[in-house]
């Protein structure tokens, strides 16, 4: 097929790709093994353009456009590393750390969260915009997960898995600007809800510590009852000798 | 009805009214009625009931809201001012006599010969709630000329030869526009007028609707029959429960005088117009934000493309365009394009509405042809600053837009102007400041509006906004540093690019134009570096 046709022919960074017609840059440069970061996207669930993090610049065209929900046309010339693009998602990233509380050495999610990895491979070593330290809820109402809004970054991850694969629709948002809150039905604790299948899908999808299993925060450690069979162990053992 | 028949109903409606010789209209839009202009119009009822030469009759806004409640009498060629009920006895008495001179507006003021009315022109001269009045003035001649001898592309071919640009703020061509969704596939289009005014300061298209609904109502008929569509939507904001009413009455009217619904004129083609309320989110204005209200879900923008001419309202093709865009199509396929063209300048033709208010003398609504100065709108039309007071600056464009020093008064009012100093047309909103406005608190002022407006969505608007609008507050404490001002400067930048909507991508404007005209404002508190210190 040619070019008019459905394969579409483009490049990244200056490589050559090739790539099907309705594909996304996103796409395209995760096959070629080029790096984009994103926090909101997540193969399988509607891409929707919200963290910002994946900017990259195409040319002819004056504004920066999310790789994620752009679409693929022939002869495409795109850059996803500049000064300015890395300037921007260092700052991008600093602001999601200023608006919430995010302590990674008390969170459930310390060493498997994408927000910190992706902190660590821009290299953010120094918050310098100011922390905005709201007091936020934690709802621990549900048998099985906790939701901790501290750590939200709101990417609406848990909102669409929800919705478009397990079809529930239990999550939505409160809510505007930075007031937003992802709430269960309509605001009710996420142990009450009445469409939540307890499915877990959400506490997979979510990239920080804001949903998790209960149970596996420090605080949340409870001990097996050992201790009073220790003396038991040693006499059995002084017993034998 | 029938063409025919609507034509006669007109000519009987002019004869009727010709036969009363004096008809003493009262402004009803929402300014002078929270004068007191509905006590006026009763008084002045119960007066001319003695009388059988006189009518009083209820017409939309008259302009010099300032003045209000306002009073005007065609036939006499006088507009009265701050009218009490007191005085209607002397103002009846007076019809064909001697005017009363203490309650006479100076009719040949410049506040009223500078003004080109196009899109107001039956604002203040009918009654907004009967079709009749409508009629009389020529109301749906031009529908019914066009259904019955245009074709569809003929009417966007007119559109685009006009020079016609979207009056909602961005400026896009009209006939443009128009084209694309003509051409659009698909058997189901939508049209939807945007009524979601919400610029702080700001009340045009409030005052279109109040004064004449028909116009709109027409005007989107006109379209819906230029791109094939089959249904409108106007989203109108809760808060105008007035022009509600009116757009409401309109509809029904033009449905019964079938100039809306199904076989227009006889001809096959239908065209149903619903209006949706917007609970008051300013981001509902932006296009994607307001087809995802109309549509039921939360109102949150969607990254474009697909634009909604491709994809809009339930995922079919839609053009939107804003109330004074709409009112403003009757007069170019009535009048021709040519004639509209050779309005204005070079780039923005016609005739634009703006809402003058802040520190000057004549606040209200008035209309100026593209390309007057902004000089003469605040010196000529708004009398300049009461109190003797000096002009400092002058805001247009709402929160998106930016401040224009007194020094550069002298330009031009287009779209190209405006944004080359870094502030813009916007929907028309157009702020006077005096000496005594801080430019540092203007800039706060419209942060903390799209911070409290952000949907929340993406992060540079919903983080950034509320870390300027922090910054602002520090600066104006004095409480802030060289270095905070350099991060206000980043965030500005950061938020303006990499926002996803028009109103993260515009909010930094206030600070950005403040700054480049008013900068001393900002470092004149600064404290120095803190870094420096450190070393």
């Amino acid at each position: 097929m040619g070019p008019s046709g459905r394969v579409k022919t483009l490049t990244i960074n200056g490589h050559p790709c090739s790539a099907r017609s309705g594909e996304s840059v996103l796409q395209v440069a995760r096959e070629n093994n080029i790096f984009i970061p994103t926090l909101c996207h997540l193969e399988g669930l509607t891409s929707v353009g919200a963290c910002r993090m994946c900017l990259v610049e195409i040319k002819g065209s004056n504004k920066l456009s999310p790789a994620c929900v752009t679409r693929v046309f022939e002869g495409m010339e795109v850059v996803t590393e500049t000064e300015q693009l890395q300037k921007y998602r260092k700052l991008i990233l600093a602001l999601i750390f200023s608006e919430r509380n995010h302590t990674c050495s008390i969170c459930v999610s310390n060493g498997y969260c994408e927000l910190q990895t992706l902190a660590q491979k821009l290299g953010l070593e120094h918050i310098h915009v100011p922390y905005l330290y709201p007091v936020t809820d934690v709802d621990a109402s549900h048998e099985r997960f906790v939701s901790d809004q501290s750590r939200c970054i709101l990417c609406s991850r848990c909102i669409r898995v929800c919705d478009e694969i397990e079809g529930a629709h239990t999550w939505d948002i409160l809510g505007r600007g930075v007031d937003c809150k992802i709430i269960s039905d309509l605001n009710q604790p996420w142990g009450e809800s009445e469409s939540c299948t307890s499915c877990g899908k959400c506490v997979h999808v979510c990239p920080t510590g804001a949903l998790f299993e209960s149970g596996k925060s420090t605080a949340e450690m409870t001990k097996r009852q050992f201790l009073p069979y220790l003396s038991l162990m040693r006499e059995e053992k002084s017993h034998h000798e | 009805m029938t063409p025919d028949e609507i034509r006669n109903k007109a000519e009987e409606v002019r004869e009727a009214n010709q036969a009363v010789k004096h008809h003493v209209c009262v402004c009803m839009a929402a300014g002078c009625v929270s004068a007191g202009s509905d006590k006026v119009r009763e008084a002045l009822e119960e007066r001319a009931a003695q009388e059988d030469y006189c009518n009083v009759k209820s017409v939309g806004c008259l302009g010099l809201c300032s003045a209000g409640p306002l009073v005007s009498i065609e036939s006499e060629g006088v507009l009265y001012q701050k009218v009490e009920p007191k005085h209607a006895d002397a103002l009846i008495s007076s019809l064909g006599k001697k005017p009363v001179k203490q309650l006479q507006c100076d009719l040949e003021s410049p506040f009223f010969k500078a003004q080109k009315k196009i899109v107001l022109e039956n604002s203040g001269r009918i009654d907004p709630e009967t079709i009749d009045d409508y009629l009389a003035v020529g109301g749906y001649e031009t529908l019914i000329d066009v259904v019955t001898n245009w074709e569809p592309f003929e009417v966007v071919d007119e559109i685009t030869k006009s020079g016609l640009r979207g009056r909602g703020g961005g400026g896009y061509p009209t006939g443009l526009k128009w084209g694309t969704v003509a051409k659009a596939e698909g058997s189901e289009k939508y049209i939807v007028c945007n009524a979601d005014e919400g610029d702080p300061g700001a009340f045009m298209d409030r005052c279109i609707l109040e004064s004449d609904p028909h116009r709109v109502i027409e005007g989107m008929t006109l379209a819906c029959f230029a791109v094939g569509a089959t249904k409108g939507y106007v989203y109108i904001r809760a808060e105008y429960p007035l022009a509600i009413e009116r757009l409401k009455k309109a509809i029904v009217q033009a449905k019964k005088m079938d100039v809306l619904g199904n076989n227009i004129l006889g001809a096959p083609f239908n065209f149903d117009i619903e209006i949706r309320l917007g609970a008051g989110a300013f981001v509902c204005g932006e296009e994607t934000a307001l087809i995802a209200s109309i549509e039921g879900s939360r109102g949150n923008p969607k990254p474009r493309p697909p634009y909604p001419a491709e994809k809009g309202v339930f995922g079919k093709p839609t053009l939107i365009n804003n109330v004074e865009t709409f009112a403003n199509i009757v007069p170019i396929l009535r009048e021709g394009a040519e004639w509209f063209s050779s309005l204005g300048t070079e780039s923005s033709k016609g005739t634009k509405v703006f809402a003058l208010a802040g520190q000057i003398k004549n606040t209200g609504l008035i209309e100026v042809p593209m390309g007057i100065s902004l000089r003469e709108i605040v010196y000529d039309i708004g009398g300049g600053i009461p109190d003797g007071g000096q002009c400092k600056a002058i805001q247009t464009g709402g929160p998106s837009g930016g401040c224009i020093p007194e020094s550069l008064l002298d330009i031009s009012v287009d779209y190209e102007s405006l944004k080359e100093l870094g502030s813009m047309m916007g929907s028309g909103g157009m702020i006077v400041m005096d000496e005594s406005s801080n430019m540092v608190d203007v800039a706060q002022f419209f942060m903390e509006f799209c911070m409290s407006e952000s949907c929340g969505k993406c992060v540079p608007c919903r983080v950034g906004t509320v870390q300027m609008h922090n910054l602002l507050k520090r600066i104006s404490a004095g409480d802030a540093t060289v270095d905070d001002l350099e991060m206000l400067i980043d965030l500005c930048d950061l938020t303006r690019n990499t926002s996803l909507c028009g109103l993260g991508q515009s909010a930094p404007n206030p600070i950005l134009s403040t700054l480049r005209f008013f900068r001393d404002e900002y470092t004149a508190v600064l404290k120095p570096s803190t870094h420096a210190a450190v070393e």
